[in-house]
Parts: structure tokens; C-alpha cells; sequence
């Protein structure tokens, strides 16, 4: 060892950019702007944050929570500063310390309240009504999320979902439309359309499973001519048959949940409501049991994951791929019901609206997991009701930029703590038996 | 022999690939209670004649008896349902789940259609503790060492009954110790009447375990050998069909200037832990440096930052005497370094490229190759086709895609790209893994002769016996340091073996023992 070189025992004093640091920084940023604006703000300004049922009136308001706005903002705006310096400064990268990060989550667990409070400064806000909103507004996309597990979880990759949610609306409402005319109860045949969307949707899946399990098509490629011959055969459906349709027809009736739906503000805001929305809990709770607690879930995943591990043990690899596929077809259909036939009564060209897309991006941020998936797509659900509500309210700037917010907020965290995604590492792939 | 009953025979086998006799009229017996050696170069067709033995082939001629009694077996179902188990050569196992729901997969305890994993988890610590496995049944498949993985494929085929066991390559992946384990594992699987075929390159693993030893060279049997009364050389020219030299040939070495000098190193591994602690070293032209020592010392972690692929915490590394700590691998490659990296397939090879293009992976923008911003396939087939030649690439077809080639001949890729280049300093990590005696002779003189040509080469092997047959110094490396470098006449086995546990050199105060 030659003399010239010295062993430095110091370590390089580097600050390396990390991930961690640019959530800070932003978090930091964040925090400056929230209090400049809150600085801007009348300090007698007061938010009320009520708990009102829907309906008019006729149950009484339950709590009223006054909200001095400025204050609240120049706190959360310190808080926010606070928080995201201390992650700034953290050194040790094995040993991240405890207050740093759960001031961390605190900052996200209160960003939503913050948005809701500072859009709406100086107004009441009805939490119970953007609540439901969030919910009944989530329900395609998360139902199509679940759609998207079934099929990706067994290894196939479903950007069909759109186009399958479209077929089955536009499926579902023409066998309304028709059986209008006939004897049948309106009940029956609501229940006929929907499972004629169910269908439908299988059916398409059927189309996606024969070019990409089949013919080992490129399962992206398949997808996509699904999501085209949509948009056109439902358009030449709705151009040949429907357009005579005026008013369009009756929504799915709203079911009352006994004893649940006697409780006070929740009762009548969540618990009383239409089928599908009811139907998105079920696929939640069925989804997750299935997957991960009975045969069929444990062999998909396998199937998802090491499709060659799975045929040694004597598992027939593309069966499984197919009954999923058709299923999550089937899935995707309820989801397309809900536009035709909850929550409008009639179809239009593309009123899916990349819904389907949407409920993709809600299945990868909840990283393939039905629980996560549900949990995006309420966001998503909320960010479109807090939409909704701002334009009512109108607010002094535009209502996207706070649209945009919750999103932004949750990229930042998921990229920050939840890390990268994994799919399901078989996806995509066509599995060919030797 | 003994005269056990045979469990399985194969009776003129033969199956073709299109251009290809992969098995040509193969015989062989296992007895009950025995291990069949089944011995043969990289693409000798061992794989493909198990493959059929348990369902993922079909054979084209020939019959399989199992028990004596004729059977069809269509699918690995059948084959399972026969008593045959397999443990692959790659595992398969789905790293997501745990290890109870991969041994249970495709075989579930269930009540109506919910999974009983109670039931499967005391099914197998049953297994675990009956013989000797020790797994623990709820960890993750992906945080367990290859070692516990090929437990796990173990109770996978005991789980279904299985009473003939065959092993792929099951060496291949595994230390010193972790063979001697399995070793250990299979003597109390056949106490209890388990049956193993037990694939190899490794002739003295063979020579050890196995009651009766079948050879195979191009598809065909060739030669049946009993292990009491063989050696490893016998084995070895009955395999390739020529005389091996397994000993290296070479002369002392005559050091030169010092090539790579490490000072003080600190490297971290991926999760952020200390894994180098404090490694310093200096390596001449002309002489192997060896580096023993027990997978997950740090090893890995110290090749990757010396060629450029990791990070440094602290330290320098001069390379001819230029500080290249923290440069880019194409900074340390375009210095004249060679790397033939520990993970072929991650690290070494772009597996969905063709074998040409892998072969100028590291100097394709070079004006040989190319043109301004257009590469010159026309020069990247030819260095491909002589280097396929040189090497010995089977089969030699440049433009096959090298996820396709067997994990011999995708490291004679490696090689071949690595050591064509004009390389000053080769970091060779695990250059041999998973390579037929052969190829090993062959990689071993090439690396003899690069040393003679005035390379230095840094040689790290978790193979005892390749570092001491091929290094002038060996260090021993134990939880992230450098405990010891000894020359090559120091290094017998014992001491080189109780460094690698730990042992630091007693002082003299100890006295002599």
C-alpha cells in the first residue's frame, strides 16, 4: 500500500436525493403555500362541516363542527413545513426516526379535511353528502377494478375493461329498452338487463381470452381492438335501435338495508341505495375471500405468478386463465350496468368515459390487491364529488386545480412509502406448454 | 449390487427435437432405496429425459416402468400420481406465497373451497422434523436462501408421496455446507425407503452419494460406472469421451506492477446494511488472487462495487493506478477490466438478445461495431461466429435468442464476450457455476493463460477447490472483511476452512496443536 493513500476512516458527508428527501421538499413547498394562503385569508372566516342526512330535512342535522378556517390552515400549513423538514434532515438511512414519519402520515391523513375546509372556506360543507357521493361515484370504477384483479392476478392483462363496461351498458339498457314494451314487471325486467350486461361482458371476455390465451396474442393488442369495436358496434347499436328512445328508462330502485338503514344521517345516505353500489361491497368481500382464501384464489395466483411452477404440480394453466378471464369480463359488465342502468337510465355514445381506464389505474395503486383497489377508487370517487361540489359552491379559482389535489397527494405518498407496485410477474406473458 | 427391487426403469427412450436427437435409445434402472447417478455434459439430454419421466415431455419410442408394471405418463399429474417427484433445476416455486401454500398448490387441503392451511402447515412440520428439513412452514418463499428453497421443493414432492425423488443439478446452487446438508437429507430419505435419481456434473458429489452411476454423452448412454471403483477422472473422460485434465497445469506465477489496489473499502448491500467492512488489498499482473469464502460474506457486494455496479460507502479503488472508486461500469470496463458477473442471468447476459449482440454487450459502440449512431451487424456476426467457434457454443447458432441456451453454454457467452476484449484485470465471480467438467477445463486454462499474458485476475468461488487449484494468494473473506491472505502454499484446506468459519489466526501464545 503505497504511503500516498491514506485510509479515511470519515465517511463522505454526501446528501444523496432520495426519494424520502423530494417528498419532503414538496411537503415543505406545500406547507409555505398553505400558509401564505391562509395568511390571505379573513380570520373571522368560519367553515362548518355538517353532518346532514340527504334527503330535505327530515332528519335532524346531527352535529354541526365550526371550523375558524385561517387558524386551522396556519397550523396545518406549519405542521406541514415541520413534518417535511425533519424528513429532510434525516440521516440514517436504516433507522428512519419514528416522529419524522408519523408526522408523515399525519400530514396525509389530514390532507383530504384540508382540501374539503379550504375550498369550502367560509361555507357549511356537507361531509355526509360528499361521503356518499364519493362511494356512489367509485362504484363502476371499483367494480372494474376488481374486474382488472381477476383477470391480472391469473396473468392476463385487461385494458378490455372499458370496452367490456361499454358493451354491457349498451347491452344491458337495449334489453330494458325492449322489454318496456312487454308484459314483464319493470322490476324483472330491470333484472333481466343486468344480467343481459353480465353477459355480455363474459361474452367480450370470451373474444379476449380466444386472441390472447388461444392465439397468444399480444394481450395488450387484443385489449385494445375490444375497447374500439366498442365504441363502434355500441354506436351503431344506439344509432339503429335506440335512438327513437326519448326519455330513456326507469334507474335500478333503491333497496333500504333493514337496521342498518334506521341509523341516523348514514342510514339514509349510504344504506339506502341501489343495487350495484350494494353489489360493489359484495364483489369486495368476494374478491378478497377468493383470492386469498380458498383453492381457486391460491391456484390463480400461482398461475399469475409462475405459470411453469403451477403446470408441474399438475394445475392446467390456460383453464385457469380462461375462467378468469370470463369472469372478469363478467365483473367488468356489472360495472358497465351501472352506467346505463343505476345512474342514468339511458346510453349514449362512450359514456363509459374511460371509466374502465380509470379503474385500471385504481387496481395498480391498490397493487393488485381488491382492498387496495377499493381504497383508490374511492379517492378517485372522492376527487370527482369534490368536483362536483365546487362548482356548486363556485369557488374563486379553478375547480380541476383542486381536483387534482387528492391525486396528486397520493402519487406523492405511494411513490414515497409504499414503493414501487409489483404486478403479478407472469402478466402479460402467454404461457406455451413445451 | 445389491439386488433391491427396481422402482423405475427406462426402456429404450428415445425423443427428437426438431433437428435434434435429444435421447437416443436410453436404458437405465433405479433400484429401491438407492440414488442413481446420472452424470453428463451440458447438453447431454439429463434434462430432457427426466422431463419425460415426469410428464412435461412426451417420449417418442421406448416405455417407463415404475414398480414393473408399464405406465403412460401425459402429464407431471401422472407422474405424481405414480410417486415421482421432481425438484427442478430452477425451483419452481412462486416467490410471492408462502411455503405452505407452495407445497399444498395444485394439491390443497381444503373444506368446501377454503383452503385448510392449518392442516397443510401440520402436515408439514411433520415432514420437516420426520426428515430433517427444518422449514418454516409460514415464511415467505422470496426471503428464504436458494438452500431452504430446495427444502421446500423437497417436502413439495414428499407432501404428495412421492418414493422416487429426482434431483436436478441440485448442487449446482448450493455452498459447501449447504451440500453437505442435502447430502444428509438424502441419506435419511432413502433410510426410509425413498428412491433418488440424482443428476450432476460434479464428479465428486457423485462419487459420493450415488450407488450406481449412468453416463450420458450426446443423447446416448454412454457407460455405466460403479463408484467404488471409479475416480473422478475415469468419470470425467467417460463423459466428455476424452481425457480431462482436472488438475490445472500451471507454472509459478511472476508477479508484475500492481493493478488494482483497494483501499479501505465500505460498501453497503441492498438494504442499506454494511456488507464490506474495511476490505484493502493489492492485486499484481500476472498473478489469481482468490477470494474463499462462504456465500453472503460480502463477496458479491465487493465485485459489484469494484466493477462499478454498486455504490461506494467509503474507500478507495485504484485501477492502474487511476482512482475509479464510484465509476461508471463503462468507465472500469473501458480501463481494461473484465467482469464475469456471480448472476449470469441478471447481470451478464440481455436474455432476450440474441447470442451475437450479447457478445459485443460492452463494446458495440466501439468503431469496430459500429458506424457513427448505426451498429455493423455484418462485425457483430463474425466476432460472433469466431467467438462461438473458439468457445465452443452449443449450439452454435448466433442469432438463437440466449434465454434459450443452457446455463453452461449462456456462461461461455459470458466468458467468451469478457475474455475476447483486451483485458488487463479480470473479476471473475463464480466463472465455472453450473459449467460440465469440460468447460470448467477449458475456462480454467484461459484464465491460466490470461494470467501468463500479464493480466491480474481477481477470482472469487464459493468452490473451495477452484480457488485453490487456480490462485498464487488466497483471502478469505468472513462477515465483510478480509480475515486473511494467504499464498497458495499456506492455503491447505483446513486453514482456508477455518478462516471461512471465522477463525482469525491464533497467536502464538496458543501454541502449536
Amino acid at each position: 500500500m503505497s504511503a500516498a493513500i491514506k485510509p479515511k476512516s470519515t465517511r463522505r458527508p454526501s446528501v444523496k436525493v432520495t426519494r424520502k428527501r423530494i417528498i419532503a421538499f414538496l411537503l415543505i413547498l406545500l406547507g409555505v403555500f398553505i400558509f401564505i394562503e391562509a395568511g390571505t385569508l379573513d380570520s373571522e372566516l368560519i367553515t362548518t362541516l355538517t353532518f346532514e342526512s340527504t334527503s330535505r330535512g327530515e332528519v335532524p342535522t346531527v352535529g354541526n363542527i365550526p371550523v375558524s378556517t385561517s387558524p386551522y390552515l396556519l397550523v396545518i400549513g406549519i405542521l406541514f413545513i415541520v413534518s417535511g423538514g425533519l424528513n429532510l434532515f434525516e440521516f440514517s438511512e436504516a433507522r428512519p426516526r419514528r416522529i419524522s414519519l408519523a408526522l408523515l402520515v399525519l400530514c396525509g391523513l389530514l390532507f383530504i379535511p384540508t382540501v374539503i375546509i379550504a375550498a369550502a372556506a367560509g361555507n357549511e360543507t356537507n361531509l355526509t353528502t360528499i361521503v356518499a357521493e364519493s362511494l356512489r361515484l367509485a362504484t363502476p370504477l371499483a367494480i372494474g377494478a376488481f374486474a382488472g384483479i381477476w383477470c391480472e392476478r391469473a396473468g392476463v392483462v385487461n385494458i378490455a375493461i372499458e370496452g367490456m363496461m361499454l358493451f354491457a351498458a349498451c347491452f344491458g339498457f337495449t334489453t330494458l329498452f325492449f322489454l318496456r314494451g312487454t308484459a314483464l314487471p319493470l322490476e324483472t325486467a330491470q333484472l333481466l338487463a343486468v344480467i343481459i350486461a353480465v353477459l355480455a361482458g363474459g361474452l367480450i371476455a370470451l373474444l379476449h381470452g380466444w386472441l390472447s390465451i388461444t392465439f397468444r396474442t399480444d394481450q395488450i393488442v387484443s385489449g385494445t381492438v375490444i375497447n374500439i369495436l366498442a365504441v363502434g358496434v355500441t354506436s351503431f347499436v344506439r344509432r339503429e335501435y335506440l335512438l327513437s328512445t326519448e326519455a330513456g328508462a326507469a334507474k335500478l330502485g333503491n333497496f333500504a338495508i333493514p337496521i342498518l338503514s334506521d341509523l341516523p344521517v348514514i342510514g339514509e345516505a349510504i344504506f339506502t341505495n341501489q343495487p350495484i353500489f350494494f353489489l360493489m361491497f359484495v364483489m369486495l368481500a368476494v374478491t378478497h375471500i377468493v383470492m386469498f382464501y380458498t383453492r381457486w384464489g391460491l391456484r390463480t395466483r400461482a398461475v399469475g405468478e409462475h405459470p411453469h411452477a403451477a403446470d408441474t404440480l399438475g394445475i392446467n394453466v390456460n383453464r385457469t386463465r380462461w375462467i378468469n378471464v370470463c369472469l372478469s369480463g363478467m365483473i367488468a359488465g356489472l360495472a358497465g350496468a351501472w352506467f346505463s342502468l343505476e345512474a342514468t337510465g339511458s346510453f349514449n355514445d362512450g359514456m363509459t368515459r374511460g371509466a374502465g381506464f380509470i379503474a385500471l389505474a385504481a387496481m395498480i395503486f391498490g397493487k393488485w390487491t381488491p382492498i387496495g383497489a377499493f381504497g383508490a377508487a374511492l379517492l378517485f370517487g372522492f376527487s370527482d364529488s369534490l368536483g362536483i361540489r365546487l362548482q356548486m359552491v363556485g369557488v374563486g379559482f379553478p375547480v380541476q386545480f383542486l381536483q387534482m389535489v387528492p391525486y396528486a397527494v397520493t402519487l406523492v405518498v405511494l411513490a414515497g412509502f409504499i414503493g414501487r407496485a409489483s404486478p403479478p410477474k407472469a402478466v402479460g406473458q402467454p404461457y406455451v406448454k413445451e | 449390487m445389491t439386488a433391491a427391487p427396481p422402482v423405475l426403469e427406462v426402456r429404450g427412450i428415445t425423443k427428437r427435437f426438431p433437428g435434434v436427437l435429444a435421447n437416443d435409445n436410453i436404458n437405465l434402472t433405479l433400484r429401491k432405496g438407492q440414488v442413481l447417478g446420472l452424470l453428463g455434459e451440458n447438453g447431454a439430454g439429463k434434462s430432457t429425459l427426466m422431463n419425460m419421466i415426469y410428464g412435461l415431455y412426451t417420449p417418442d419410442e421406448g416405455e417407463i416402468l415404475v414398480n414393473g408394471e408399464p405406465v403412460t405418463i401425459t402429464g407431471s399429474k401422472d407422474a405424481i400420481e405414480l410417486g415421482i417427484g421432481m425438484v427442478h433445476q430452477h425451483f419452481q416455486l412462486v416467490d410471492v406465497l408462502t411455503v405452505t401454500e407452495n407445497v399444498m398448490l395444485g394439491n390443497e387441503s381444503v373444506s368446501g373451497p377454503f383452503l385448510r392451511r392449518d392442516r397443510a402447515r401440520r402436515e408439514i412440520e411433520g415432514l420437516s422434523s420426520e426428515y430433517g428439513l427444518d422449514v418454516d412452514p409460514d415464511a415467505l418463499i422470496s426471503d428464504l436462501p436458494v438452500g431452504i428453497q430446495q427444502r421446500v421443493e423437497i417436502i413439495k414432492a414428499l407432501y404428495r408421496h412421492a418414493d422416487i425423488l429426482i434431483l436436478d443439478e441440485p448442487t449446482a446452487v448450493l455452498t459447501p455446507q449447504e451440500t453437505r446438508g442435502l447430502f444428509k437429507i438424502m441419506r435419511t430419505l432413502l433410510d426410509k425407503g425413498v428412491s433418488i435419481i440424482f443428476i450432476s456434473h460434479k464428479l465428486k458429489e457423485v462419487l459420493e452419494i450415488c450407488d450406481d452411476v449412468v453416463v450420458l454423452r450426446r443423447g446416448a448412454v454412454a457407460g455405466h460406472a460403479d463408484p467404488k471403483e471409479s475416480t473422478e477422472a475415469s468419470l470425467a473422460s467417460l463423459m466428455v469421451g476424452r481425457d480431462v485434465i482436472l488438475e490445472v497445469e500451471k507454472a509459478e506465477a511472476t508477479p508484475g506492477d500492481e493493478i488494482l489496489n483497494v483501499v479501505n473499502l465500505h460498501v453497503h448491500d441492498d438494504r442499506g446494511l454494511p456488507a464490506v467492512e474495511g476490505v484493502g488489498f493489492g492485486l499484481q499482473r500476472g498473478e489469481i488472487l482468490g477470494v474463499a469464502g462462504v456465500q453472503g460474506n460480502g463477496q458479491t457486494e465487493l465485485v459489484e462495487a469494484l466493477t462499478g455496479m454498486r455504490s461506494v460507502a467509503d474507500g478507495h479503488i485504484f485501477i492502474k493506478g487511476e482512482e475509479l472508486t464510484g465509476a461508471s461500469p463503462r468507465k472500469v470496463t473501458e480501463q481494461g477490466v473484465g467482469h464475469v458477473p456471480e448472476d449470469r442471468q441478471r447481470d451478464g447476459l440481455v436474455s432476450s438478445f440474441t447470442v451475437m449482440h450479447n457478445l459485443v454487450l460492452c463494446t458495440y459502440y466501439q468503431d469496430a461495431f459500429s458506424h457513427s449512431i448505426v451498429v455493423d451487424d455484418r462485425a457483430i456476426a463474425d466476432n460472433a461466429r469466431e467467438l462461438v467457434e473458439q468457445y465452443d457454443v452449443r449450439p452454435p447458432i448466433i442469432n438463437n435468442i440466449a434465454s434459450g441456451l443452457s446455463g453452461g453454454n449462456q456462461q461461455k457467452v459470458i466468458v467468451a464476450r469478457e475474455f475476447s476484449r483486451d483485458v488487463e484485470l479480470l473479476i471473475a465471480s463464480q466463472p465455472t457455476r453450473g459449467l460440465d467438467v469440460g468447460s470448467i477445463e477449458f475456462i480454467h486454462r484461459q484464465i491460466v493463460g490470461m494470467r501468463d499474458a500479464g493480466a491480474g485476475i481477481l477470482l472469487v468461488s464459493s468452490e473451495l477447490d477452484e480457488v485453490l487449484s487456480l490462485a498464487d494468494r488466497v483471502a478469505v473473506m468472513f462477515e465483510g472483511e478480509i480475515i486473511d491472505i494467504l499464498p497458495i502454499q499456506d492455503a491447505d484446506r483446513d486453514t482456508v476452512g477455518l478462516r471461512m468459519a471465522g477463525v482469525r489466526e491464533q497467536s502464538p501464545m496458543a501454541g502449536e496443536t
